[in-house]
């Protein structure tokens, strides 16, 4: 098949071995990977941040760069849902039908890496190797809007190597939410203290999920308390094997479950 | 009967009032000045206190939790609990559509069985008609059932003002009153107390443990603290002549009013004293008994967590002979036609104030009520107190989400508040005279993040941001606003050298 890899602007910019790492593994699996190079934002952050009308424009943009694209995916559980729940909405509102309408039409052939992994090439074993203590933390948007479900777990359960421990209040929001983490900024840490608290628990060395977003606050707070604990993209193990090991994961845990005496 | 005050002068509009992308039909938002829609500061900032207080965060995370699990319970096992939560949805957005209708048929009904309607545009009209309806009877106080709409309106104190007491009656609005509160939950009004408070509100101010012969032996049981309450409540219930009441469901087809409770306390209210006065927002009606059997098994379940609650009281108009003999039921716009003419906000009227958003909201489990400055507090509030006030004088609490989308999921009418949320955002930012900051970064990012050319510009310059780092990965904690909302708490990953673009064209050979 012919995978159109949608890096999203976060990715492209921030973590681009994320984007890297869905593309490895696409090809990997036998998959075609272009990457259409128009391409930039799917406006979630303006549109959530009160920014529909500018968002118009954004969104015209990724119509534009996507068109013609058989299939789409993307490496976040956020993006795709705004651009299945928000892109023709706000299109709509601006009185910009036809393209709202090529809008639906795109969401509808674009896939979360974990849904066209599980749904569409139907596989979940994906020959990855990863020999890691890994807790995985279901993200809301990829939770409740797109109802991935255990699509992510089967993938991660697949994998070579890799412990899968179980993050209590998994489906508790880790704070990030945009620019909630900076418009609410107490109020966005001290959720991700209890999350981070949660994942310290199950001495885990790396805490992994299908949004970079939310990692990079999960991560974030992590890396500032000194933790030792890594945040990884589901798609970073994916794609790794037993010839090219992520190359970011060598730290063990702060605290190692075996000499652990009082649980966190 | 039916009546509708003289009106002294316009209804003050809030700014904000008429709100793009909704026609404006000159409707009036809640007035300034009276009721608890509105907190004195942004929502940021009270939450900041009420993160520091660490007793406060174990309460609300202890009740929350226990709640929560217990609705779990409950609602996992009724099997068609989505088709009754679908049912929900359907009956309330039918009704609003026709709401005037509805009103009308009500007023017919309550009034054909000898009760009078009374018709408030706004909390001053409506604390002045139920003002003027005790003070009519010749009573100075009165005891009150649980009420949203009368906490909204204020009306404990237009009461005080004009000298009559009003004895709140539910347990937990009782610790508030008595404590000189403000509740901060929908259902638990006092769920930011624990038992050991509660102890110490109570040995202060019920009149029983005071003097110097009074038994001040009073354990922090649950038991021993309710029956303190049950014999300072009984002597009031018994000595009072007025009752005032709001009311979860009226049925218009019969002029039926529906309080549930727990506590049988608010079926002493509406059965003992002689004068019945019920405030209820115009949103609260069903059109058919029928529409009762769907909301009542909603209802409890997404509460308190219980399949059935204990008490639940209907009565229709007067019966002679037999409970209050003189019954005003005063219906309550304050704002809410307001919320009904907006195409995407008007959902948040399809509230039957369960609370099942506020216990599973991570926000509201560390900020608690208070902060969001409302009696409506929590995901709903966040959505209804910015719509019933105009979204300019509650701008920051749209903002008081990270849109997880707990709420929705948790809703037993499924009102989508994400949703809500992000269109009440976009209605503040819309309604913005001058141009900020902030909007100035947005719109400069829109026009670069809508021309791919001026995007790789833009992402080679954020990319510069790692001369700053000088090798280190991440950046530095101390960064200008508005980055350290985020470095106070987070590091900053230093950006790469190269974007995954960039790099991809290079290996491609473009």
């Amino acid at each position: 098949m012919r995978v159109a890899l949608f890096a999203t602007c976060l990715v492209d910019t921030v973590a681009p071995q994320v984007a890297m790492a869905t593309a490895r593994l696409l090809e990997r699996l036998g998959h075609e990977v272009v990457v259409p190079p128009g391409q930039a934002c799917c406006g979630q952050m303006h549109v959530n941040t009160g920014y529909r009308r500018e968002a118009v424009p954004i969104v015209a943009n990724h119509v534009r760069a996507f068109a013609g694209a058989e299939v789409i995916v993307s490496p976040s559980g956020s993006c795709v849902a705004s651009i299945h729940h928000q892109q023709a909405m706000v299109l709509r509102r601006a009185g910009e039908e036809q393209l709202a309408a090529e809008a639906e039409a795109l969401a509808e052939r674009t896939y979360e890496l974990s849904q066209f992994l599980v749904d569409v090439l139907g596989v979940t074993d994906v020959g990855a190797y990863y020999p890691h203590r890994v807790t995985y933390h279901p993200t809301c948007h990829s939770l409740r809007l797109l109802r991935v479900g255990d699509r992510p777990l089967q993938l991660l359960r697949a994998v070579r190597g890799l412990e899968l421990v179980e993050l209590p209040a998994a489906e508790q929001c880790c704070g990030f939410g945009g620019t909630f983490s900076i418009k609410n900024s107490d109020t966005s840490t001290a959720m991700l203290t209890d999350k981070m608290a949660n994942i310290l628990s199950t001495h885990a060395e790396v805490c992994t999920a299908g949004d970079a977003s939310c990692l990079m606050h999960i991560g974030g707070g992590l890396s500032r308390l000194r933790s030792g604990t890594r945040t990884v993209h589901l798609a970073e193990i994916l794609a790794s094997t037993e010839d090219a090991v992520s190359p970011h994961q060598t730290t063990r845990p702060a605290i190692s479950a075996e000499t652990a005496e009082v649980p966190a | 009967m039916t009546t509708a005050p003289e009106r002294t002068g316009p209804t003050p509009l809030a700014p904000g009032a008429p709100r793009s992308g909704t026609t404006f039909l000159g409707l009036p938002t809640a007035p300034r000045g009276v009721g608890h829609l509105r907190g004195d500061r942004p929502f940021p900032d009270a939450a900041r206190d009420a993160l520091r207080d660490g007793q406060l965060r174990a309460n609300l995370g202890h009740a929350t939790s226990t709640i929560r699990a217990k609705r779990a319970r409950v609602v996992g096992e009724v099997p068609d609990w989505e088709a009754l939560r679908q049912a929900g949805k359907a009956l309330k957005t039918a009704t609003m559509a026709r709401l005037d209708e509805h009103l009308l048929e009500l007023e017919r009904q309550v009034t054909a069985r000898g009760g009078t309607v009374h018709w408030a545009r706004d909390a001053d009209e409506a604390n002045a008609i139920v003002t003027r309806l005790v003070q009519a009877t010749g009573t100075d106080e009165v005891v009150k059932v649980k009420s949203m709409a009368t906490q909204e309106i204020g009306l404990n104190e237009a009461l005080e003002a004009a000298g009559i007491t009003p004895h709140e009656t539910d347990l937990a609005e009782l610790i508030v009153q008595l404590g000189d509160d403000a509740p901060s939950h929908i259902l638990v009004p006092a769920i930011h107390k624990n038992r050991a408070e509660i102890r110490e509100i109570f040995l202060r101010t019920m009149p029983q443990f005071q003097g110097p012969d009074a038994d001040r032996d009073l354990p922090d049981e649950p038991r021993r603290l309710a029956m303190a309450a049950r014999t300072h409540l009984r002597e009031r219930f018994l000595r009072a002549k007025v009752a005032i009441s709001g009311a979860n469901f009226a049925v218009a087809e019969t002029g039926t009013l529906a309080v549930v409770e727990s506590e049988g306390n608010g079926r002493m209210c509406l059965t003992l004293p002689q004068t019945l006065i019920t405030v209820m927002g115009i949103e609260k009606l069903v059109p058919t008994w029928r529409d009762l059997e769907v909301f009542l098994q909603l209802l409890p379940r997404s509460s308190t967590g219980e399949r059935m609650n204990p008490y639940t009281s209907m009565w229709t108009g007067v019966t002679p002979d037999d409970g209050p003999q003189e019954f005003h039921l005063v219906l309550l716009d304050n704002g809410r036609t307001a919320v009904l003419a907006d195409e995407v906000g008007r959902e948040a009227l399809h509230c039957i104030r369960c609370s099942a958003c506020l216990n599973v909201c991570p926000v509201y489990e560390r900020t608690g009520g208070h902060s969001y400055g409302s009696v409506y507090p929590g995901p709903i509030g966040a959505v209804l107190s910015p719509q019933l006030t105009g979204v300019e004088d509650n701008a920051s609490l749209p903002y008081a989400s990270s849109l997880c989308g707990a709420c929705y999921d948790a809703c037993p009418v499924a009102i989508d508040i994400p949703s809500i949320l992000v269109h009440l955002r976009a209605e503040h930012v819309e309604a913005q005279e001058k141009l900020t900051p902030e909007a100035a970064a947005f719109k400069a990012l829109a026009k670069a993040m809508s021309n791919p050319r001026l995007w790789r510009l833009t992402q080679r310059a954020a990319g510069l941001g790692r001369l700053l780092a000088r090798g280190k990965p991440t950046m530095p904690p101390v960064l200008p606003p508005p980055a350290s909302g985020w470095t106070r708490s987070r590091d900053l990953p230093t950006p790469p050298r190269e974007t995954f673009t960039q790099a991809w064209a290079r290996e491609h050979g473009r």
